[in-house]
């Protein structure tokens, strides 16, 4: 047998003084790391991935997961990471897969961004006993007023989406997350006046009683994308880019698609589901206008059409170029941004942070005059409430909460959904482990959730004195930066704390 | 009902169909892009050169052009047919997931790209002369057949046909394949079997454009995926 | 160093008040400048201001333009300027007298201009946003010009001072127009630069305003996509700029102008039935970037009317009262009280509800 280079990254530490061999533990692990043996429990390190299931369920407490301090001769250069995958390579000759979002240590920028409050010169609301708005309308909005032949106003306007709440669920396919997990996100989206997505994947047809709550993607592999479909969601993302993997397609591997999920794709039991990294009828900025247009087409323009692209280096002209192709909404995606199974070096080195994405697309599209002809919607890592003012501030319209949300739902981000053994019934396929993901419960968590950022926000505009979101929209006053450089300041539009 | 597109922008002159009752003739037709867009239950026939993205996300209607098409033609189409009395151009039935498409002559770049199929729903593209480079990549179901009527067989296709594909058949009539084939695809010559499931195609397409096919020696021979999982074998978890 | 105004964003707090004859009689300036000082304690010294309208009835098809200027280069450079894009009928210092509380006046200079004819035409624009455009270019680009008053048969008065002092320094007695309104400032840093004083004023629409308004720099950067520069970073000049773009360029009515810039909330909509509703939340939605949210009261006047509005949350004081056909508006009681001791029919309107006063139909001023 081939020598193992890697020693496992997780130690599994059992308490023999409260375990009682009850075997939970082995039921629970789907990447069988516990197996029982002549009376007792053992672990098998190799395969834990820290995911905590074991140790959330365990009846005595009896476990805990550690990060093992086994060591290689520490380097400044080569992190026992690095060393590691070589290691992985070499053995398999394979690309590096991970999931979820970027976990380096690149900035965050929304924890070097501090929020203003008012003091005597103006005052703070109290939003528990005034009103608070925090309603958001997606969509084209005028460039001036209209009349009409008699006179009055013609109040007439491109499709809107309503939101009660300026969040909404990005896309997550039917296959990369679970049947519980989207009717999770499906029922909360509806019971907190918001929107879901349905990611690439089609939308299951138990799920089409929540179209109004509901944005149906069209990405490059058309996955059951027909005219009911179209019809079916309140509005329609062309998925162009994904901030976890910008400038690829993606690839669900046959053995995720169940018989369920192929049906809802409309491609057969156990083929790979591949979507290539371009639409193959968009090669230039024109054809984005054709599909837009073809899509309005297709559904008689009643429907807002949303482009979604990833955070890339030349963001604020791509969004400019967007923004005079017909789109609605423009939907960014930064470079946190979270990811069923993507190859490891482009999660990791491709793309910049959602925050500089959008303060330079933001003031590009203002500079040009157009900023009215889209509305703006940005994801890739929105962790907080914080980040919804400060994302709101620096100019977007509404956010997208992806892994927010998952983990919400129980996601421990162990970042292996790439393996479809999530423990937590989210990012999986297998009935047994989907089955561990109550909807109900994951509905009322989710709507717990947004619910309770929504009062957080609503605090944080009333110490303000703003009153409804859409005076706090793009006003970076608000906003000060601690620890920036005058370039980061700059592209933020914004002023060091104390300046 | 006949509409005389002239008159009409893309938007208006659709406007206009979607309003008639019952079948449609568009005369004049210049450029106008997205005709038939999800169009069901009826007939639309052009005479012109339609736009771009003519019959996208059709439904169950039949598109009649008599004259060449643009690009795009029958984009992520459901059902329903289209008839091209002439050539088309580039990606002709992307995403397909059911109907099928006749052109009478030759198709661009990019034809039949990710059609997919899935039970019942088999979509079929049947082009008459040759096909341009990358048809049927990412091919994940449905028919392709290329007649290549009065083609020389290194015509018939060009460069990187079937890449990547995962599932459908791509048939070629010539006498030789004689193009470089990507390692996913496995060609063979038509059998008894192949050749019944694609007769009425070819009937049909006979009949379209009361055009037989010449009695020329070619032979049918059939591209079809080696694996439902190309890529299995590309990636390391990390 | 303290940085000038435009520089730096300074918050204040202030003192407004106005008067407006329906019939079109002259009232004397003095009238309104003796009505501020009662409410000497809301003004700290460091801004006062006026704007009289009809006051310039030999001169009313011209523009008025009032200039600060920081020395005579600024205004050789400027008046270059003018003479290239306008015929200048008239042009002379802005008569002062001095007063002690009255410190460093830049030089003041008025000029009674029209557009040259062929510049005009040459530019394809309609009059006014001729003269608008010159106005933002010189107050942008001409360092050491301000041009703080540019409409026709009006005018704005303003310096660092308490009002009262500045109406006195400006000789306001001699000037009568049917509707004036007054500014005293209280501004939280002392920037010293009388450009920062209000009434701000664009064409003929001046605002004078109270309160910090929490909305500045979400309407700043949707009215900058329209072509004017907010170079003084105040609320006031936003503010102007906002009723500008809705009055003048996009034909608003000021009730619609105030349904955008004070709009309901959208509880108070949906209790709305039909069209109403739907207009409301037609000017809502669609121009959403120019609601104003924070503490305002504010008095626009223009020619032929005044608008008094406070913010939707009724967070500034102000109050309304009518004598004789004559209108008059204040953060406080006391203020109208002053100039009209007779007063009837006082009452603070309800937040978000304009107050819209215009000359009866026929009078000409």
């Amino acid at each position: 047998m081939a020598i193992n280079y890697i020693y496992p990254e997780f130690e599994v530490v059992r308490n023999a003084d409260r375990c009682t061999a009850c075997r939970v533990c082995a039921l629970q692990c789907a990447n069988g790391v516990h197996t029982y043996a002549d009376g007792v429990m053992i672990s098998d390190e190799r395969k834990c991935v820290a995911c905590h299931r074991c140790v959330a369920l365990c009846p005595t407490r009896a476990l805990k997961i550690v990060k093992s301090d086994h060591t290689f001769r520490p380097n400044g250069n080569w992190s026992g990471q690095a060393i590691e995958e070589i290691y992985r390579q070499a053995e398999t000759g394979g690309v590096l897969l991970s999931s979820m979002g970027n976990p380096t240590s690149l900035p965050v920028y929304w924890d070097k961004i501090l929020i203003n409050a008012s003091q005597v010169t103006n005052p703070p609301i109290d939003p528990l006993r005034e009103p608070m708005e925090t309603r958001v309308f997606l969509g084209k909005k005028p460039n001036g007023m209209r009349r009409n032949p008699d006179g009055t106003l013609d109040t007439r306007m491109s499709p809107q989406l309503e939101l009660k709440v300026p969040i909404l669920f990005s896309a997550m396919s039917y296959g990369s997350i679970s049947y519980n997990a989207h009717a999770s996100l499906a029922q909360a989206a509806a019971e907190l006046g918001t929107y879901y997505n349905t990611g690439e994947g089609g939308l299951h047809e138990d799920f089409y009683q929540y179209g109004a709550n509901t944005i149906v993607q069209v990405a490059s592999g058309r996955f059951g994308v027909h005219p009911d479909y179209l019809e079916a969601g309140a509005a329609i993302e062309i998925k162009m880019g994904q901030g976890a993997k910008p400038g690829i397609g993606g690839h669900l591997p046959g053995a995720k698609i169940s018989e369920d999920v192929s049906e809802t794709r409309m491609i057969p039991q156990g083929t790979d589901a591949i979507s290539p990294a371009p639409h193959h009828d968009i090669y230039s900025i024109e054809d984005l206008r054709q599909l837009v247009y073809s899509l309005k087409e297709a559904t008689a323009y009643r429907k807002p059409i949303i482009v979604k692209v990833a955070a890339v280096h030349n963001i604020a002209a791509i969004a400019s170029g967007i923004a005079r192709s017909g789109a609605d909404v423009i939907a960014i995606d930064g470079f946190r941004g979270g990811t069923g199974a993507a190859p490891t070096r482009v999660r990791d080195n491709v793309g910049i942070p959602i925050e500089l994405a959008l303060a330079a697309v933001d003031q590009r599209l203002r500079d040009e005059g157009i900023r009215n002809e889209v509305s703006l919607v940005i994801g890739g890592s929105v962790r907080n409430s914080a980040d919804v003012v400060k994302a709101v501030a620096l100019g977007a319209d509404a956010v997208y909460i992806g892994t927010s949300a998952l983990i919400a739902l129980g996601c421990h981000l162990c970042r292996s959904c790439q393996t479809g053994l999530c423990n937590w019934g989210i990012a999986t396929q297998r009935p047994d482990l989907v089955k561990r993901l109550d909807p109900d419960v994951g509905r009322q968590r989710l709507v717990n959730l947004v619910s309770a950022w929504n009062h957080e926000i609503q605090e944080l505009m009333g110490g303000m004195g703003i009153n409804s979101i859409e005076s706090m929209r793009g006003n970076r006053l608000m906003l000060r930066g601690v620890g920036l450089n005058q370039t980061e300041l700059d592209i933020f539009g914004i002023k060091h704390a104390g300046a | 009902m006949v509409i005389d597109a002239k008159q009409y922008d893309f938007q208006a002159l659709n406007e206009q169909i979607r309003a008639a009752e019952g079948d449609v003739t568009v005369e004049n037709c210049m450029g106008h892009r997205f005709i038939a867009a999800g169009a069901s239950g009826r007939t639309i026939t052009i005479n012109g050169v339609p736009g771009n993205a003519l019959g996208c996300y059709l439904n169950c209607a039949t598109v009649v052009v008599n004259g060449n098409a643009q690009d795009a033609v029958g984009d992520t189409m459901n059902d329903g047919r289209i008839v091209i009395h002439g050539d088309a151009g580039d990606a002709v039935g992307y995403a397909m997931r059911g109907g099928q498409i006749y052109v009478r002559g030759n198709v661009g770049y990019r034809a039949g790209i990710h059609m997919k199929a899935y039970k019942d729903k088999v979509p079929a593209v049947i082009i008459g002369g040759h096909a341009g480079s990358f048809l049927g990549e990412y091919q994940a179901g449905g028919i392709i057949i290329v007649l290549g009527i009065d083609c020389p067989d290194d015509r018939v296709i060009g460069e990187f046909c079937g890449t990547g594909v995962h599932g459908g058949r791509i048939f070629i009539r010539a006498h030789e394949i004689k193009r470089a084939l990507p390692p996913q695809v496995r060609c063979e010559v038509a059998t008894d079997e192949d050749l019944a499931s694609v007769r009425d195609y070819i009937r049909q397409y006979e009949t379209c454009f009361s055009r037989k096919i010449p009695d020329d020696g070619k032979r049918l021979f059939v591209l079809s995926p080696n694996s439902a999982n190309p890529y299995k074998k590309m990636y390391a978890v990390n | 160093m303290l940085q000038k105004e435009g520089k730096v964003r300074i918050p204040s707090g202030c003192a407004i008040s106005g008067v407006f004859a329906k019939d079109g009689r002259r009232i004397p300036g003095d009238l309104v400048a003796r009505s501020m000082t009662t409410m000497h304690e809301r003004s700290n010294g460091l801004g006062g201001g006026f704007a009289g309208y009809g006051i310039y009835p030999e001169y009313k098809d011209l523009y008025a333009l009032h200039v600060f200027y920081d020395g005579s280069d600024a205004k050789a450079e400027c008046e270059k300027f003018l003479d290239s894009h306008f015929e200048v009928v008239n042009l002379s210092k802005i008569p002062t007298r001095k007063t002690p509380a009255i410190k460093d006046p830049p030089l003041i200079w008025r000029y009674f201009v029209t557009p040259i004819h062929n510049k005009l035409k040459d530019s394809h624009l309609d009059e006014k946003e001729f003269v608008a455009r010159c106005v933002i270019n010189l107050n942008h680009n001409y360092k050491g010009t301000y041009v703080f008053s540019s409409g026709k048969n009006m005018g704005v008065f303003k310096a660092v001072g308490y009002p009262e002092d500045v109406g006195e320094f400006y000789r306001l007695d001699e000037y009568a127009g049917y509707c004036w309104t007054a500014h005293g400032r209280y501004p939280t840093n002392t920037p010293g630069w009388w450009g920062g004083a209000h009434p701000f004023a664009m064409l003929d629409y001046s605002i004078v305003h109270n309160g910090e308004i929490s909305s500045y720099d979400a309407n700043r950067r949707y009215i900058e996509m329209f072509g004017y520069h907010c170079d003084l970073l105040t609320d006031t000049e936003v503010i102007t700029y906002i009723f500008d773009y809705l009055l003048r360029k996009q034909g608003a009515t000021l009730e619609q102008a105030a349904h955008i810039v004070a709009a309901p909330f959208w509880s108070t909509i949906e209790r709305k039935q039909g069209r109403e509703r739907e207009e409301l939340k037609y000017l809502r939605n669609a121009f959403s970037g120019m609601l104003i949210t924070g503490p305002f009261s504010i008095i626009l006047g223009f020619e032929g009317g005044m608008m008094a509005l406070n913010d939707r949350l009724k967070l500034r004081s102000m109050v309304v009262g009518e004598k004789d056909r004559t209108v008059y508006v204040a953060s406080e009681e006391c203020a109208i009280r002053m100039m009209e001791p007779d007063v009837e029919n006082v009452y603070a309107p309800r937040g978000g509800e304009p107050v819209i006063v215009r000359l009866h139909e026929g009078v000409k001023c």
